[in-house]
């Protein structure tokens, strides 16, 4: 089937609809009137400035906008801002904690686990989620939950290598080998 | 040159990239989160016919819409250019005719992206549809209706044909001859981050800024300068941190010169970012190639003659084609001595996204070809694959049949320490049914050795600044896109004036600021800028040790720079910080601001085509591929990937590993799984979901070998990384499925399918083959002869000093 090459979406009469919407981003509390039909990846990278999250498709393939909501990874570009109220969203910009870096981003820069860098907040943040709930995955564990977010320069490799590295430096020793 | 006998203090050491920490944190700044006060958003209508006249364009109901601002169509940017002067064959927008599906043909600029988007839609095109061309044999086979009228004749784009030595008498010497036929389908970069430029005319300067994800800034300023007729000094292109390259950004694009003219029309910055669907059809990817090649063999096992002949699918337009069809003979003799060697190539329009250089760029299709067909030969001999190569292989300090000049050469290194690492003599012929291992080499230039455009200035300069408080900033074109080409330049001056690599400053890829570099394109940047970066700081270098050995009263022969600190080699407690040298070396010279430029040798070949594959150095790469095939659903599961590489030495071992990894993965993608395909002349899946690559989870172990040979040519003897490791992969892949299962699957990309058809056809007595059946009924001219190097192989060309 030939793709719709005009690619329609809203019209601009429904970008007119508004709703207040207030939530917690990186600790900070927003609230906001947005359209309702505005994304969470508009919302964070337009209205907040956080230009950290990344998107590479708008449609839900390639992971690239995934932000934390409530600790959980979410596909920013298909979140709509009216739904997260009252929510706790983490983007790439919260991972440091008082100047001080999250192990994983530390793992990573010193791994070589990012290369053109676009995959690597959506990465980090993934990771993240995965170290919160479990602090020493399997190699399998690591696999499956960065399943969901694309990289096209690292084969991978080493973005295993800095999650387990960053695993060990968070106090769980007997991670994988 | 620059090779380096001494100890070295960050060169080769595994630190962080330069830029690992912007992007760890999400501050670097790509393409699409840059935005300017008063900014439009820009959106371009496509083409919804793959070959067409265009009969109206009717953009009144668009204009009226509220909130857009300008609209564009052809007729508003109708100069032509490309990205060689020898293929200036597009428009920014398609003016009177379209080529493919995908095709702009109108770009609307609105207060936000809902109203640009809404304004497409009521911009009304009449199509007149003529019959779209879309694939090689149509091509060949139908001269009407011409998809461009600039080339001589019907839809043939461009033509390569020659002979080095004489293949009749290689052949007659030949016990054995063999030939093959190939397909390599197209496939696509499939970048991460979507193209995106933001334009900003300032009409009290008359100048143009562009932020563009590019790869070649110096290459898209001359375009718009061209497209938009303003002199080249009142355009400005600035090359953002680029969010995954491959080839995809390197031709000037149509976003960038409409983004330009709707800013030029409205006074305000007109930003276009592509959605993912438009990302396809940009494209300019891998060449879907026909191969045949034919070689006459000793019973031996050594080459006495190989014929190739390559059928590549252009697309609609140019873009770096005319290198493309020479690449696809270029690069067989710099791997294999072969004493008589004909290469035939012919590249057709199709009314498809135009292809152009993707990782490897023109060379993987005839690797590929090349590889299997090897294997094929040394299985028909009775010769272990990887005895067959021994035989043949090219060595150090040589001149090809073709007049390539090969310096270092690893490539009986990388081949020794494969068969080593993987075990390969034991398992080879040996594993279970189902199991099997696959054996390739190849090769790659370090930066092709002539510019796009015929000029004699360097290829790459780098300026390095050195002040007061001791901050040392190095300016160039450079644009860093995921390779590392920051990394490369601050740890070649860091190693120079005895800093780290963090503490150069890096002032890149603006085409106002810094000196040129061509781009990040041919695996140039670290042979060419590495080169300028490494004579700019030797420069700096020597007035700060001249400032310093007065001051320490030693001979400046005995100092020495490390750990930011310059000091006496023989009594290391005179010493002076290097920010104290600094400021001695600015009282008594003036500003420390010093040059590099690379120019790279002069290429030995006259004949025409010679400009295609002469390179400062070649990086050299073997492989071995361990697969699990399940014949029962024609699998094919990739379990382990050995991969030696000839680095000439590395600047950062993480980054090398880093390359060949990547590499790695996307040579498996090419093999396995992707495809640009089309059905009734449209892109069959222009989104991810339908583009089939591997996730995390496909992705084997990869053993990475590094074999140093300390390229003269090289900065501390180093060589290109970022493509070459790809091209061996695809074709041990296809080897390795033949030692599993014993059919050989001679098109890309090997899926389930083919695997089955071909065990099929085995089990009913066949030759458990899939792929091309018939060479195209193409009569190609004859070769322009060109003498070999006299005495070939033992010519040895006058070094240069
Ligand atoms: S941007 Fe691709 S999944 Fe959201
Ligand atoms: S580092 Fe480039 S996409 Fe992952």
């Amino acid at each position: 089937m030939a793709a719709d090459l005009t690619g329609r979406s809203n019209t601009v009469a429904e970008a007119t609809t508004k709703a207040p919407v207030r939530l917690l981003v990186n600790g900070q509390p927003y609230e906001l009137l947005v359209p309702v039909h505005r994304t969470l990846l508009e919302t964070l990278r337009e209205d907040l400035q956080l230009t950290g999250t990344k998107h590479g498709c708008e449609v839900g393939e390639c992971g690239m906008c995934t932000v934390l909501l409530d600790g959980e990874p979410v596909l920013s570009c298909l979140t709509l801002t009216v739904e997260v109220e009252g929510r706790t969203v983490t983007t790439v910009e919260g991972l440091e904690r008082g100047g001080e870096l999250h192990p994983l981003q530390k793992a990573f820069a010193q791994m070589g686990a990012t290369q053109c860098g676009y995959c690597t907040p959506a990465m980090l943040l993934t990771a993240k989620s995965l170290l919160d709930r479990s602090p020493s995955p399997s190699e399998d564990e690591i696999r499956e939950a960065l399943s969901g977010v694309l990289c096209r320069c690292t084969g991978y490799i080493k973005i295993i290598a800095a999650v387990e590295m960053a695993a060990r430096q968070m106090g769980a020793p007997d991670s994988v080998a | 040159m620059a090779s380096a006998r001494r100890s070295l203090n960050v060169v080769g050491k595994p630190l962080p990239r330069v830029d690992a920490w912007g992007k760890a944190t999400g501050r670097t700044r790509y393409a699409d989160d840059l935005s300017l006060p008063r900014m439009l958003y820009g959106r371009l209508l496509l083409s919804t016919q793959p070959h067409a006249l265009i009969k109206r364009i009717d953009v009144s109901r668009a204009l009226e819409l509220e909130g857009v601002v300008a609209v564009i169509t052809g007729r508003d940017v109708p100069v032509r250019y490309g990205i060689m002067p020898v293929g200036q064959d597009e428009t920014a927008l398609a003016v009177d005719k379209v080529r493919y599906a995908g095709e702009p043909v109108a770009a609307v600029a609105a207060l936000d992206e809902d109203t640009a988007e809404e304004a497409l839609s009521l911009i009304e095109v009449e199509y007149e549809p003529l019959r779209p061309i879309m694939s090689i044999e149509e091509a060949l086979r139908l001269p009407e209706p011409r998809i461009h009228d600039y080339v001589p004749a019907g839809n043939i784009h461009r033509l390569a044909s020659l002979e080095f030595g004489d293949v009749a008498q290689g052949f007659a010497e030949a016990d054995y001859v063999r030939e093959d036929l190939f397909f390599f389908q197209g496939n696509t970069h499939l970048p991460m981050e979507q193209h995106s430029a933001l334009a900003y005319w300032d009409p009290a300067e008359g100048k143009l800024t562009l932020w563009s994800s590019t790869q070649t800034p110096h290459y898209v300023q001359r375009a718009l300068a061209k497209a938009l007729e303003l002199p080249e000094n009142r355009v400005r292109v600035i090359a953002t941190p680029v969010g995954g390259g491959f080839g995809g950004k390197s031709d000037p694009f149509h976003h960038e010169i409409c983004a330009a003219k709707l800013s030029m029309l409205t006074g305000r910055p007109v930003k276009i970012t592509l959605t993912r669907e438009e990302v396809f059809y940009a494209h300019r990817g891998r060449h879907p190639e026909l191969m045949w090649v034919r070689t006459g063999v000793k019973r031996d096992g050594r080459i006495t003659a190989m014929e190739f002949q390559a059928f590549l699918d252009g697309g609609a337009y140019s873009s770096y084609g005319p290198a493309t069809t020479y690449y696809a003979g270029t690069f067989q003799t710099i791997t294999y001595r072969i004493p008589h060697y004909r290469f035939q190539a012919v590249r057709v329009f199709t009314n498809k996204p135009p292809c152009g250089p993707k990782r490897g760029h023109g060379t993987p299709q005839p690797r590929y070809a090349l590889e299997v067909h090897l294997d094929k030969l040394a299985h028909d001999l009775g010769l272990d694959p990887v005895e067959l190569r021994l035989r043949n292989l090219t060595g150090p300090n040589e001149v090809t049949v073709n007049w390539l000049h090969i310096t270092s050469n690893g490539l009986r290194q990388c081949i020794e320490r494969i068969v080593e690492a993987s075990g390969w003599r034991e398992k080879r012929g040996r594993l279970p049914y189902g199991r099997g291992i696959g054996f390739a080499v190849s090769a790659y230039m370090c930066g092709a050795g002539l510019p796009i455009y015929y000029n004699d200035m360097p290829h790459s300069e780098v300026q390095v600044k050195v002040d007061r408080s001791g901050n040392v900033t190095a300016y160039s074109m450079a644009i860093d896109i995921g390779q590392g080409s920051d990394t490369v330049i601050a740890t070649v001056v860091a190693e120079v004036l005895g800093l780290y690599p963090e503490d150069i400053r890096l002032v890149t890829a603006d085409t106002d600021l810094t000196p040129i570099d061509l781009g990040s394109y041919s695996s140039r940047v670290t042979m060419m800028v590495g080169n300028a970066a490494y004579e700019a700081a030797m420069k700096a270098r020597q007035l700060i040790f001249r400032a310093a050995a007065r001051e320490l009263g030693v001979p400046v022969r005995r100092l020495e720079a490390r750990d930011r600190t310059v000091f006496d080699r023989r009594d290391p407690s005179r010493a002076l910080p290097f920010a104290e040298a600094a400021r001695l070396a600015e009282a008594r010279f003036g500003l420390i601001s010093t040059i590099g430029s690379y120019r790279p040798p002069q290429r030995l070949g006259t004949y025409k085509g010679s400009g295609v594959g002469p390179s400062p150095a070649y990086s050299y790469s073997a492989c071995a591929v361990e697969v699990q095939c399940d014949p029962e659903t024609g699998e094919v599961k990739v379990e382990k990937v050995w991969l030696a590489h000839d680095i000439g030495r590395p600047i950062n071992p993480i980054l090398v590993e880093g390359q060949i990894e990547g590499s790695v993965y996307m040579a498996l993608g090419e093999v396995l799984m992707e495809e640009q395909a089309f059905r009734k002349g449209q892109h069959r899946a222009p989104s991810m979901l339908d583009y089939k690559s591997p996730t995390i989870k496909e992705m084997p172990p990869v053993v990475s070998i590094l074999v140093e040979t300390d390229e003269p040519r090289g900065p501390f003897g180093a060589k290109e990384v970022g493509q070459g490791p790809l091209l061996c992969v695809i074709p041990a892949v296809a080897n390795a499925v033949y030692d599993a299962l014993g059919v050989r699957i001679d098109e890309t990309p090997i899926t389930p399918e083919k695997v089955l058809k071909a065990l099929d056809e085995k089990a009913k007595g066949g030759p458990g083959r899939v792929g091309p059946e018939r060479k195209p009924d193409f009569a190609f001219r004859e070769p322009t002869r060109v003498e070999r190097p006299p005495g070939w192989p033992h010519y040895r060309p006058h070094e240069e000093g």
